[in-house]
C-alpha cells in the first residue's frame, strides 16, 4: 500500500504562504504607540541602571549629588525602547532572520483608512506627512506657551513673576524647542507628503528612514520637556560650555533633545535627496521640478551636511558632563572656542534649513494666486542653491564679538554680506510675478504676503548685523533676537500658515474656514509686527538677551510688546481652533482643485489614493505655464502602454 | 539704487497701458528722497549709541549710513507690491490667466548687478569703519590688529565672574574694584577676560562689546570724548544672575579720574597686597596662592573639584 | 468616527493639555521657595534684625531635593523656626542688623576683592564680636565659608570660617562661627539679588554650578518694599 504523500509546497519561514495575507492581529497586539511608550520606559529604566552601575563611584558624581551618566544612557536607552516599541527594528530583525519584510504597496492597500494608522510606524509618506503636521503644530504650540510665560515675566524689570531658575529655564525651553523641532516644519509635512507626489513618483525612496526620521521626534521632544523636571538649563538653546558644563541635570535632556532631532534632521534630509534624484517620473527634468521641490532639495542637502557636526558636538558636550573628559575646558587643554565654533558651523546653516523651506512654499504659492508663471524660475532656482552653499561659510559672524582672530572678520563680513544676493532673488521672483498678475487674496496668498513683508525686514536688519562694527552695539541684544524672529518665525511660521491653508485640502480632502482663517492672518501678522518691530528699538537702546532685569526706562517698550505678545498668543489659539474645529468637527468636504492649480499634485484626488497615482505618469510641462495658450496639461496621468519604456529611455539621455 | 525701468513687455498695439514700471520709479523717488534725509539729519543724531566715545559716534554714523542705504531698497520693494496689489488685483468675474511672462534676462541681471553692488559697497564701508576707530570697540582677541595709533592707553582690565564684573588699574599699582571709572579724551585699552565660564562686557553708551573667556585675553579699545555715566551689563548668558550682572560706569575729567584712583589706590592698599600680581589671565591652578589655598582645603581642579585631585596634568 | 465621540476626545484632550499646563505652570514655574517677610509689625525708624546660617549640606527632611549641597537657610522672625530659603522681605530706608552663624568649613575665595568688607555701616564686620576689614581666603590667620553680597547695593561680607562642619542643617548645637554686621536698606522699593562669591557647588566645574546657581541654597532676593 502505497503512502500518499502531499506534495511539499513551497513556505516561507513563519509558516506564511508566499505572497499570502499576514495573520490579522488585534489592534493592541500590533506594534503602535502604545508599545513603544512600554518600550521606552523599560529603556529608560534599563539605562538609569546602567549609569548609576558605570558611575555610581565617581568622585563627581557622589559630591554633586547628581548622575549624569544615569539620565542620559537613560534617555538615550528609553529612545531606542521607544523605537523598538513602536516597531522600527522589526523589518531590520526580518531581513537578517530571512523573513519577508514589509512592503509600501502592501501597507497602503491594508490600511484602508481609520485613525490607527496614525498611530503606527507606517511606511506610507502620506501618513509620515500627517503625522509630522500634528506633530510639529504640537511642539510649536508648547514652545509658544514658553514665549508667553518669558513675556510675562518682561512686563515689569523689577517685580519678577518668575524666579530666576525658572526664567532661565523657561527661556531656554522656549528656543530650543522651537529651533530644534521648527527644523523640520516644513520638510516633514510638507516635504515628506507632497515631493512624491510632484516628482510623479509612487513613494519616496526610504519609506522606514522617513518614518524613523519623524518617530525620533517625539522621543526629543519628550526629552527635551522633561528638563523642566530637573529645573531646566541655563545656557539658552545655544549650550556655551564651559556654562553648560557646570549647569545640572536638565542640561542633559538639552544635549540628549538636540542631539536626537539633529539625527532625526539627516535622516529626512537622506530621504528627501535620494527621492528627489532617483524617483523622478518620466518627463520630469531639473528644469521642471517645482520650486518647492527645490527647496526641499536644497534645505535637505544643508541637513546632511550641517546636522552630523551637531550631533558631534553635543556628543562631546555630554562626554565633558559625564567622562570627565575636557574638550572645552580652558584649564585642562580643551578651548570654549571649540564648541562655538562646532555649534555655529551647524548653527547657521541651520538656520537657512529654517529659512529655505519658506522660500519654497511661498514661490509655490505665489504663480497659483497670480495666475502667471513663476517670474525667473531658474533665478529661483540658483537663488536656493547659493544660499545653500554659501550658509557654510558664514557662521564666524556669530562670533565677531567673541575674540576670535581679527583679521578673519573682514572675510566673515565679506561672506554674510554677499549671502543677502541669492537671498534677495526670492523678492525678484515675486515683484516679477506681480508684474500684470491677476492676484487673488486668498487666505494662503494672504500669508505668503505677509511672509514677504516679514523677510523683507527681517533680511535688512540682517544686514546690519552682518556690519561688524554696528555688530558690537547690536550683537546678544534684542536687536539680533528681533531680526531672527522676524526671519524664522515671520518667515518660516507664515510659510507654515500659507502650506497648511493652501495643502489641507489636498491632504485631508476638508477645508479650512475661510473666515477664521482671514482674522487668524490678519491679527498674526498685526501682532506680530507689533510685537517684533519695538525690539529692535529695544536692543539698541541697551537690552541684552535673556535678562530679566533690564533699565526702567525700556519698561513701556517692554509692556507693548508683552501685551502684543499676548494677543499673537491669541491668533495663534484662532489658527488651532479653526484646525482643531475644521478637521475634527465641521469636516466640511472640500474635493478636486480648489485653487485651480496647475501643480501635479492637485492634479490627483483629495486625499490622494494608496499609490498616489494608479499609473506613473509622464510629466509634460513645468506647473507654472499659466496664460501659455495651448499648454499640455502638466503630466499624462494614464499614458498608453510603451510610453513609460520610451520615454525613460528619452529621459536617461537627458537628466 | 539703480534705477528700475518698465521692461518691454508685449503692450497691446493702441492700448493706452499705463506706464506701471515709471510710476512706481517715480513714487518711489520721492518717497527715498523725503526719507532718506529725515534719516540722515533727523534721526541720526539720536541714534544709539550715541556720541560719548569715538567707538560709540563712529557705530551711530555706521548704523544711519546703513539705515540710509537700506530705507530705499525697503521703500522700494513695499512700493512695488503695494502698487501690484492693488494695481493688478483680480477683477471681480475675471477668470482669465496672466500673461505667461517666464522670466526677463536684462531685469535678473540688473537686479542681481544692483543688488550686488550695494553689498560689497557695505562690505567696503564696514571693513574701513572696522579698522578706523580701532576695531570699532569689539574684542580683539589676545592679538589686536588694529590699535589705537600714538600714546599709551589708559590699561584698564575687565575681570567678569559670575556675576559680578571687577576692574583691575595695572597703572595704579594694580588695585582691584567694583567701580569703573575713566579719563575723558584718553585711549583706553580693555583686558577683558574671566574667571569661570564665558561672559560678555558691554559699556553700552561707550559702545565697546568684548566677550570675556576663561584663561584668555580679549582686547578692545575706545577713546572717551565726553564725562557723564555709562552702563555696562554682561551681554552672553553667564548663568543665574545674568540678568541681574550690571553696573555702572562713569567718565570724569582728567583730573577727577586722577583724584578718584591715586585716593582708590591707596584706600585699598592692603588689599591689593593680598591679590595675585596682575597678569592678563588668571589660572585657578597657577595662581599661586589660590593653589596653595585650595590644597590645604584639599580642592583642587577648575576651582571645583570637578576634575578630581590628580588634575591639572600637563597635557 | 461619529461627531459625539470626535467630540468627545476632542474634549479629553483638551482637558489633559491644559491640566498638564496648567500643572506645569504652578508646580515648576511659580514654585519657589517661601519669602521671610520682616516687614510683618515693622515700626518706622526701628531695625530689623535677620538671623541666617550656612550649612555644609542638610538633612533630607529639611531640604528633600539636594540635601548633599551647601546650603543658607533662613531665621523666620515669627515662629524662630529655620527655613530653607534665600527670599526675604524688608522695609526701605530701614537699619538691618543681620549675623551668619557659620556651620560649614572654608573655601578658598575665587577673587580675593570678595574678602574685603564694603557697604556695611561703620565698613566692618564682626567675627565673634571682633571687628574686620579684610580677610584673606587664602592665607590664615582668618579663612571664610561664604560671603553674602547684594552687588546692587555695594554690600559684600565675607563670613568667617567655622571650626567645624555641621552636615545636616538646619542647625542648632554644633560648633559655630559668628559673623554680624548692619547696611541700610534703599530708599526705593525693588528686589535685589544677593550671592555668595565663593565657588561653593562641589564637583561642579569652575565650583559655580548646583548650589550656587539655584535659588534657595546660595543666592536668593531681598525685596524691598515701601
Amino acid at each position: 500500500m502505497a503512502v500518499e504523500i502531499q506534495p511539499e509546497k513551497a513556505r516561507e519561514p513563519g509558516g506564511r504562504e508566499p505572497g499570502g495575507p499576514r495573520p490579522a492581529r488585534p489592534w493592541w497586539m500590533r506594534p503602535a504607540v502604545h508599545t513603544g511608550l512600554i518600550g521606552a520606559v523599560l529603556g529608560y529604566l534599563v539605562g538609569h541602571w546602567l549609569g548609576n552601575f558605570l558611575a555610581g563611584g565617581y568622585s563627581q558624581v557622589a559630591n554633586s549629588g547628581q548622575n549624569d551618566m544615569a539620565i542620559v544612557l537613560g534617555y538615550l536607552l528609553g529612545t531606542v525602547g521607544w523605537l523598538a516599541g513602536l516597531g522600527v527594528f522589526n523589518d531590520l530583525l526580518r531581513a537578517m532572520a530571512g523573513r519577508p519584510v514589509r512592503t509600501v504597496e502592501e501597507e497602503e492597500a491594508a490600511a484602508a483608512g481609520g485613525l490607527a494608522r496614525y498611530f503606527r510606524y507606517s511606511l506610507d509618506h502620506k501618513v509620515v506627512g500627517l503625522q509630522y503636521l500634528v506633530g510639529m503644530i504640537a511642539y510649536f504650540l508648547t514652545g509658544g506657551l514658553f514665549a508667553m510665560a518669558i513675556r510675562t515675566e518682561l512686563l515689569s524689570p523689577t517685580y519678577h513673576t518668575l524666579n530666576a531658575n525658572a526664567y532661565l529655564m523657561v527661556v531656554g525651553e522656549h528656543g530650543t524647542m522651537m529651533i530644534m523641532m521648527m527644523s523640520s516644519i516644513i520638510l516633514g509635512p510638507f516635504g515628506n507628503y507632497f515631493v512624491p507626489i510632484m516628482i510623479g513618483s509612487k513613494r519616496v525612496a526610504f519609506p522606514r528612514i522617513e518614518a524613523l526620521s519623524f518617530w525620533i521626534t517625539p522621543a526629543a521632544f519628550i526629552v527635551l520637556l522633561s528638563g523642566v523636571l530637573f529645573g531646566g538649563f541655563p545656557t539658552g538653546w545655544t549650550g556655551y560650555a564651559p556654562l553648560s558644563i557646570q549647569a545640572t541635570q536638565g542640561q542633559d535632556a538639552y544635549a540628549v533633545a538636540f542631539g536626537l532631532m539633529g539625527l532625526s534632521l539627516i535622516l529626512a534630509g537622506f530621504n528627501i535627496i535620494a527621492t528627489i534624484i532617483c524617483c523622478r517620473a518620466p518627463g520630469m527634468r531639473w528644469s521642471r521640478l517645482p520650486i518647492f521641490v527645490w527647496s526641499m532639495f536644497t534645505t535637505a542637502l544643508l541637513m546632511v551636511l550641517a546636522a552630523p557636526v551637531l550631533v558631534g558636538g553635543m556628543y562631546m558636550l555630554i562626554t565633558d558632563r559625564t567622562v570627565q573628559t575636557a574638550f572645552f575646558t580652558e584649564d585642562l587643554g580643551g578651548s570654549n572656542y571649540l564648541y562655538e565654533n562646532l555649534f555655529w558651523f551647524f548653527g547657521h546653516p541651520e538656520v537657512y534649513i529654517l529659512a529655505l523651506p519658506g522660500f519654497g512654499i511661498v514661490s509655490e504659492i505665489l504663480p497659483v494666486f497670480c495666475r502667471k508663471p513663476l517670474f525667473g524660475y531658474r533665478v529661483a532656482a540658483a537663488g536656493m542653491i547659493g544660499v545653500a552653499i554659501l550658509s557654510f561659510f558664514v557662521w564666524q559672524h556669530h562670533l565677531f564679538m567673541s575674540g576670535i582672530n581679527p583679521d578673519m572678520r573682514p572675510l566673515y563680513m565679506l561672506t554674510t554680506e554677499l549671502i543677502s544676493i541669492p537671498t534677495g532673488f526670492i523678492f525678484l521672483v515675486a515683484m516679477g510675478t506681480f508684474w500684470k498678475a491677476k492676484i487673488r487674496f486668498t487666505v494662503p496668498m494672504l500669508f505668503a504676503l505677509g511672509f514677504y513683508f516679514n523677510f523683507l525686514i527681517g533680511g535688512i536688519t540682517g544686514v546690519f548685523l552682518s556690519d561688524v562694527p554696528a555688530d558690537t552695539t547690536e550683537h546678544g541684544t534684542f536687536f539680533s533676537m528681533a531680526h531672527f524672529h522676524y526671519t524664522i518665525m515671520g518667515g518660516l511660521i507664515f510659510a507654515f500658515m500659507a502650506g497648511v491653508y493652501y495643502w489641507l485640502p489636498k491632504m485631508m480632502g476638508i477645508k479650512l474656514n475661510e473666515t477664521l482663517g482671514k482674522i487668524h492672518f490678519w491679527t498674526m501678522f498685526i501682532f506680530f509686527n507689533s510685537t517684533f518691530l519695538p525690539l529692535f528699538a529695544v536692543g539698541l537702546l541697551g537690552q541684552p538677551r535673556r535678562v530679566f532685569e533690564y533699565a526702567r526706562n525700556l519698561q513701556p517698550l517692554n509692556d507693548w510688546v508683552s501685551i502684543s505678545a499676548f494677543l499673537l498668543g491669541g491668533s495663534i489659539l484662532i489658527f488651532l481652533i479653526n484646525f482643531v474645529w475644521s478637521t475634527v468637527i465641521a469636516r466640511e468636504r472640500e474635493e478636486g482643485n480648489p485653487w485651480r492649480s496647475r501643480g501635479l499634485e492637485w492634479q490627483v484626488p483629495s486625499p490622494p489614493p494608496p499609490g498616489n497615482f494608479r499609473y506613473v505618469p509622464v510629466v509634460l510641462s513645468d506647473p507654472y505655464e499659466y496664460g501659455v495658450k495651448d499648454a499640455p496639461p502638466v503630466a499624462d496621468l494614464d499614458p498608453p502602454v510603451g510610453v513609460v519604456a520610451a520615454a525613460y529611455a528619452g529621459t536617461e539621455a537627458e537628466a | 539704487m539703480t534705477a528700475e525701468s518698465a521692461p518691454a513687455p508685449a503692450a497691446p498695439a493702441g492700448a493706452a497701458e499705463p506706464r506701471h514700471g515709471l510710476r512706481i520709479f517715480l513714487i518711489w523717488l520721492v518717497l527715498s528722497a523725503i526719507v532718506d534725509p529725515i534719516i540722515w539729519f533727523v534721526w541720526g543724531p539720536h541714534l544709539p549709541p550715541g556720541a560719548m566715545s569715538d567707538t560709540a559716534a563712529s557705530q551711530q554714523v555706521d548704523i544711519t549710513v546703513m539705515a540710509v542705504m537700506s530705507a530705499p531698497v525697503i521703500l522700494f520693494v513695499l512700493i512695488y507690491f503695494i502698487y501690484a496689489l492693488i494695481t493688478w488685483r483680480q477683477k471681480p468675474g475675471d477668470e482669465e490667466d496672466g500673461p505667461p511672462i517666464h522670466g526677463n534676462a536684462r531685469i535678473s541681471a540688473t537686479w542681481i548687478i544692483g543688488t550686488a553692488v550695494i553689498v560689497l559697497g557695505l562690505f567696503v564701508y564696514g571693513t574701513v569703519e572696522l579698522i578706523v576707530p580701532a576695531g570699532a570697540g569689539a574684542g580683539e582677541g589676545n592679538t589686536p590688529i588694529w590699535r589705537p595709533s600714538g600714546g599709551t592707553p589708559l590699561q584698564v582690565q575687565v575681570i567678569a565672574q559670575q556675576w559680578r564684573f571687577t576692574y583691575r588699574y595695572p597703572q595704579f599699582g594694580g588695585f582691584e574694584t567694583t567701580d569703573l571709572v575713566l579719563p575723558v579724551g584718553r585711549e583706553v585699552q580693555f583686558n577683558v577676560t574671566s574667571l569661570d565660564v564665558i561672559h560678555s562686557f558691554w559699556a553700552i553708551q561707550l559702545a565697546v562689546k568684548a566677550d570675556a573667556n576663561p584663561q584668555l585675553n580679549n582686547v578692545a579699545y575706545t577713546k572717551t570724548l565726553h564725562t557723564g555715566s555709562f552702563t555696562v551689563r554682561c551681554s552672553e548668558l553667564c548663568g543665574l544672575w545674568h540678568g541681574a550682572m550690571f553696573d555702572t560706569g562713569r567718565v570724569l575729567s582728567v583730573a577727577g579720574f586722577q583724584a578718584w584712583a591715586t585716593r582708590t589706590e591707596a584706600q585699598l592698599a592692603a588689599l591689593t597686597r593680598q591679590l595675585p600680581p596682575y597678569a592678563l589671565t588668571y589660572d585657578a591652578n597657577s595662581v599661586k596662592q589660590l593653589g596653595k589655598a585650595f590644597h590645604q582645603a584639599g580642592l583642587f581642579g577648575a576651582g571645583g573639584n570637578y576634575y578630581g585631585s590628580q588634575y591639572p596634568v600637563s597635557p | 468616527m461619529s461627531l459625539p465621540v470626535r467630540v468627545a476626545t476632542l474634549l479629553v484632550a483638551f482637558v489633559a493639555v491644559v491640566g498638564g499646563a496648567v500643572f506645569v505652570v504652578v508646580h515648576y514655574l511659580l514654585g519657589g521657595p517661601p519669602v521671610e517677610d520682616f516687614t510683618v509689625g515693622h515700626v518706622a525708624g526701628q531695625p530689623v534684625n535677620i538671623v541666617m546660617q550656612t550649612d555644609a549640606s542638610s538633612s533630607p527632611t529639611a531640604v528633600p531635593d539636594h540635601p548633599t549641597w551647601v546650603s543658607y537657610f533662613i531665621k523666620n522672625p515669627q515662629t524662630g523656626a529655620w527655613v530653607h530659603t534665600t527670599l526675604f522681605k524688608v522695609p526701605a530706608n530701614t537699619r538691618v542688623n543681620m549675623t551668619i552663624l557659620g556651620y560649614d568649613g572654608s573655601t578658598p575665595i575665587r577673587n580675593q576683592v570678595w574678602g574685603h568688607v564694603t557697604g556695611t555701616i561703620g565698613g566692618v564686620a564682626y567675627y565673634g564680636g571682633k571687628p574686620v576689614t579684610t580677610v584673606n581666603g587664602w592665607n590664615g590667620p582668618y579663612l571664610i565659608q561664604h560671603t553674602f553680597a547684594i552687588p546692587s547695593i555695594g554690600l559684600n561680607v565675607p563670613v568667617e570660617a567655622g571650626p567645624g562642619t555641621c552636615l545636616n542643617g538646619p542647625c542648632t548645637s554644633n560648633a559655630h562661627s559668628t559673623t554680624t554686621f548692619s547696611f541700610m536698606t534703599p530708599s526705593h522699593s525693588g528686589v535685589f539679588r544677593w550671592q555668595c562669591f565663593i565657588p561653593c557647588g562641589l564637583s561642579f566645574l569652575y565650583g559655580n554650578g548646583g548650589p550656587m546657581s539655584t535659588i534657595g541654597y546660595m543666592g536668593g532676593n531681598m525685596e524691598v518694599v515701601g
